[in-house]
């Protein structure tokens, strides 16, 4: 099962709203995937010389001003930290690979669980609702939003095998499916250096991502070798920093559908979770087709098969 | 009488949003042998609206479904004013459905009987296992449409995806425009007479007007399965009422 979601909103009069406009959506996936939920929102971009890093812990007292201070202490950095319950947000000026290496020597409880100029992620084991105000999510402005809700098939019901996934760079990734060669590209990514936190498939789909990206691709050509590469069930939908992409596996067996308006452009496992938008029922409303990349956003344009 | 249910020039409005889906497919779950009409408002993209329908009820569905829509229906006649999510009809016995837009994944699934219309587009597997089931997408169809189909029609105005008829058994397939690929032991067949009949009597009950002789006829090549005469035979006693 799982249920993903995403919301771009083309017309900037909506996007003090995005965090309203997106909860009945996740919320509507909740008998599709009880277990966990997650989100991606791209908001507040930082200053190009900075670096947005979402952290996550198992505790909600965590001590989050000391391991601040401490990152600008040792590595001679600005860090400002904005925590928001198991999660915080950091901001700094730090090389991104310094910063990952310091916290993962010295604050090893600690989860990089996203990162890049806009994204921030949040996740929880639990339902969507009560995950969404755990986050204060409500109130949220931005420009876009991916969101799933977890059934788990493949590994536990964990906060780390909870999506969104990292994939660096403000892009992230959630899935709905399963696949059926993770084990075997997990061992070939850490060969590569790549590091994984669960056993869960989908990390290995945002490690591939990372790995592809590293080597240069864009986006696009990175989802066309992932095409040949993942085998198994899956539709993706990948947050990145201007917008989201959406990609099925060749069979499609996974639901997916896509809707778009003047106002906004949405993908959801169900049409039901689009149905809670303002204008659903004039959208232009169709099913992506199988191994066919679809990406929107402000630099890349409309659709783009 | 509440203000979710009116009766209005024999036409009962039930509103999904206020009702809920059970007591909307209660009230439709009526046994009665003659006509009655119902409206269904705010559908909202649920699931099974008007499911295992049994009396040959008139209901109009005012907007998007989800999954499962007018599954194992008998005798009623559903309209669907949007587009539907997976398995429409699936299952259906008799009556008819008709979906005034695009519809999802396996349209007319493991249907026996009536005429499924979908006016847009349907996805994969349209059609897939159908058993005597009449389909007529005015659109095209995607890949692995009408896979083991056993019998019945399944008429394309559009183009079909990859695999068209895969393992497919006596169903018949009319395609107007271009088919991506054909699935194993799925051929090309000729137009007789009486197929062109076939397909001008479906093509007029959906409503759709097109040139029956701009379409190609495919069938099984009868090689995959072991083939007896008497499975022809069981095919067309179990076609629907296009021929009796």
């Amino acid at each position: 099962m799982c249920g993903i979601v995403g919301l771009y909103l083309k017309n900037e009069k909506w996007r003090a709203d995005l965090g309203k406009l997106f909860q009945p959506m996740l919320s509507e996936m909740k008998s599709r995937g009880p277990d966990s939920a997650g989100v991606a929102i791209y908001r507040n971009p930082v200053a190009d010389n900075e670096l947005k890093l979402s952290l996550a812990t198992d505790t909600a007292a965590y001590d989050w001003q000391q391991l601040a201070k401490s990152l600008q202490s040792d590595l001679s950095v600005s860090a400002t930290i904005n925590p928001v319950s198991t999660h915080a947000i950091l901001i700094t000026d730090a090389d991104e690979s310094a910063a990952v290496a310091h916290l993962k020597a010295m604050y090893p409880e600690v989860r990089v669980v996203g990162s890049g100029q806009s994204v921030e992620i949040f996740k929880e084991v639990g339902l969507p609702d009560d995950v969404y105000e755990q986050f204060s999510l409500q109130g949220a402005s931005g420009t876009h939003m991916i969101g799933h809700t977890r059934m788990a098939t493949e590994s536990a019901v964990t906060t780390a095998g909870s999506h969104p996934f990292a994939t660096g760079a403000d892009l992230c990734l959630v899935h709905n499916g399963s696949l059926s060669n993770h084990n075997r590209h997990r061992e070939e990514l850490e060969k590569a250096g790549l590091v994984f936190q669960t056993e869960n498939d989908t990390e290995v789909a945002a490690a591939y991502m990372t790995w592809r990206l590293r080597q240069g691709l864009t986006l696009h050509q990175a989802l066309e070798h992932a095409i040949s590469d993942l085998d198994g069930f899956y539709t993706f939908c990948i947050g990145t920093g201007d917008g989201f992409a959406v990609l099925r596996d060749p069979i499609a067996c996974k639901h997916a559908v896509l809707a778009e308006t003047d106002d906004w452009v949405a993908m959801a496992t169900e049409y039901r979770s689009i149905d809670t938008l303002p204008g659903s029922e004039h959208a232009n409303i169709w099913e992506p087709k199988p191994q066919t990349i679809y990406t929107w956003g402000g630099a890349t344009g409309s659709k783009a098969a | 009488m509440s203000t979710t249910e009116q009766n209005t020039a024999n036409c009962k409005t039930l509103d999904l949003k206020t009702l809920g889906l059970r007591k909307v497919n209660a009230s439709l779950n009526t046994l009665t042998d003659s006509s009655e009409h119902f409206e269904i408002i705010n559908p909202a993209g649920q699931h099974a609206i008007a499911c295992g329908l049994q009396s040959p009820l008139d209901v109009q569905i005012k907007g998007h479904t989800g999954f499962y829509c007018a599954g194992m229906n008998q005798h009623a006649n559903v309209t669907v004013h949007g587009h539907v999510g997976v398995g429409v009809a699936e299952n259906m016995m008799s009556g008819s459905v008709h979906v005034k837009g695009n519809a999802s994944q396996a349209a007319g699934a493991t249907a026996h009987g009536g005429l499924l219309v979908v006016e847009g587009d349907a996805s994969s597997r349209c059609g897939i296992s159908m058993k005597g089931i009449d389909i007529v997408v005015g659109g095209s169809v995607g890949h692995m449409s009408a896979f083991m189909a056993q019998a019945g029609n399944l008429v394309i105005c559009g183009d079909a995806g990859e695999a068209l008829g895969d393992s497919i058994y006596e169903a018949q397939l009319f395609v107007q425009g271009k088919v991506d690929s054909l699935g194993t032991d799925c051929e090309a067949k000729t137009m007789l007479d009486e197929h062109l009949e076939t397909l001008s009597i479906l093509l007029k009950k959906a409503g759709i007007k097109a040139d029956p002789k701009a379409f190609t006829r495919y069938g099984s090549a009868r090689k995959l399965y072991n083939f007896h005469v008497d499975n022809a035979a069981y095919a067309a006693n179990h076609h629907s009422g296009v021929t009796s």
